[in-house]
């Protein structure tokens, strides 16, 4: 039992020495732009010691659990809405707010064949499910309303919709191959800047409103070198690079 | 309106879910029981571990496993896809086939605890009054067993409403189809219309509070019977 206490001893040590180095940070990220940010973290930890503990989800639950005591220091949200009302409400910090990314929606498949390059399989009875994100919550389910309601398809494939929680979960539809059809994010399909596999009609920006995602500093990050650190990595050369190699505009 | 018209419609959609759950369940659930609690047989164990294992499963498990058998490459999509039916995930059937899984344990577990209580010798006196099986079955245990059932049907009903996780995973939120009470306030929540998730988050307290209630009332009178 002696030896005990010292190695308790060295352990606090050394637990307290890493932390006055490198700090965490609690992210919430936008489900959409997962994985971009696991490879941001991981560059972001090897460039700083800062290690990003990062939550994904939808947006609109993000917000709900911030107003609620979560201990997020960081919000990257899919839209640029949610962060300026969390700033209007003393929820985030003013001025901290930028955009980050700017997403790209795209019509796809896992079928290879299915998905055309101007989405005219919409049109047709070729699919059985169309998957959207709720378009009350996720900016990407509202942009795919806009793009079928300037095509005029609206109500003809509204019967067709099933909804996912989160953009995350709508992809997750269609990857299964349960509904034929989604719209998800470039993100979600890219690898090493490729399109992994299925068929894809890549929207053409002009069709919706451009979805920019804002990141903001929460209250419980204000002042934190390791939070300023992330956002300013954020904006530099390294995560934009990987950010566009997802699909994203930056 | 005290709730809204969609409101109403995922409560109408959650009940008859329910209803046509434990409709299933009596049917399904009763052999179960009764082989479990009258069986000498070796599998009694894993087939009893079975039965319990959506009470320990988390409901992502269950809905993860439905999602992609069920799907188009899934045996079980394959099968129905074989059988005319089409694709169960995003249908209200998908969600009755995930929820007889779900809330099979509720009503297995109190009807063999009734078949079990009721020990053997009321089926022996019957067997030598020359009743058979199956007579005995009908007249006998169901009957002394029906506390049992009751108690079953009430809380595969309770629990198949309070379900959330699996429906979520498979049902794609459609109205009327899918969209279930407990997805509508998720909804409401998310899109921030806290003031409707308040309303029909009550409705749904006081509702599973009545329903326990009447259980616990109820039980009391069990021990005369």
């Amino acid at each position: 039992m002696n030896t005990f206490k010292p190695t308790v001893l060295a352990l606090t040590l050394l637990a307290a020495n890493a932390a006055v180095r490198a700090d965490d940070v609690q992210v919430a990220v936008a489900a959409n732009f997962t994985a971009p940010m696991k490879e941001i973290a991981a560059a972001f930890k090897k460039e700083t010691g800062h290690v990003v503990k990062a939550a994904y989800g939808a947006t609109g639950k993000f917000y709900a659990q911030i107003n609620n005591g979560a201990p997020f220091e960081v919000l990257l949200s899919a839209d640029e809405s949610t962060p300026t009302k969390l700033i209007d409400e003393g929820a985030a910090v003013a001025g901290t707010n930028f955009t980050y990314a700017l997403g790209t929606l795209v019509l796809w498949s896992s079928k290879p064949d299915l998905v055309d390059d101007a989405g005219k399989v919409l049109a047709s009875d070729a699919f059985n499910k169309v998957a959207i994100a709720n378009p009350k919550t996720a900016p990407y389910g509202a942009a795919a309303i806009e793009v079928l309601t300037g095509l005029g398809l609206l109500e003809q494939v509204r019967p067709k919709f099933v909804t996912g929680e989160n953009i995350a979960q709508t992809f997750q539809f269609v990857g299964t191959g349960n509904a034929d059809l989604g719209f998800v994010a470039l993100s979600q399909i890219m690898a090493n800047g490729k399109i992994r596999g299925g068929s894809a009609w890549i929207v053409p920006g002009e069709r919706h409103q451009p979805i920019r995602q804002d990141a903001v500093v929460l209250e419980k990050g204000k002042d934190k070198p390791a939070v300023a650190a992330l956002m300013e990595y954020l904006k530099g050369d390294t995560a934009q690079a990987v950010i566009q190699s997802f699909g994203y505009e930056i | 309106m005290f709730l809204s018209e969609t409101d109403l419609q995922s409560i109408w959609l959650t009940l008859r879910l329910a209803g046509v759950v434990t409709l299933i369940l009596f049917v399904v659930g009763t052999p179960i029981g009764w082989w479990l609690a009258r069986t000498r047989s070796r599998w009694k164990g894993p087939i009893g571990a079975v039965v319990a294992l959506p009470l320990v499963l988390p409901p992502s498990v269950l809905g993860f496993y439905l999602l992609v058998t069920m799907g188009p490459n899934g045996p079980l999509g394959q099968l129905t896809q074989a059988l005319g039916l089409g694709l169960l995930p995003f249908t209200f059937w998908g969600l009755v086939v995930a929820s007889v899984f779900y809330s099979l344990p509720f009503m297995v577990q109190p009807v063999q605890n009734a078949f079990e209580a009721i020990g053997d010798r009321p089926l022996e006196v019957a067997a030598t009054l020359r009743a058979s099986p199956l007579d005995t079955f009908f007249t006998v245990a169901l009957p002394l067993a029906a506390p049992g059932f009751i108690t079953a049907g009430i809380l595969t009903f309770a629990h198949t409403v309070g379900e959330f996780g699996v429906v979520l995973m498979i049902g794609g939120n459609i109205p009327g189809e899918t969209r279930v009470a407990s997805v509508q306030i998720y909804d409401h929540v998310e899109a921030m219309e806290y003031g409707d998730a308040h309303r029909l988050a009550a409705v749904m307290l006081i509702f599973s509070f009545l329903v326990l209630l009447a259980l616990y009332l109820w039980r009391p009178s069990q021990k005369n019977t």
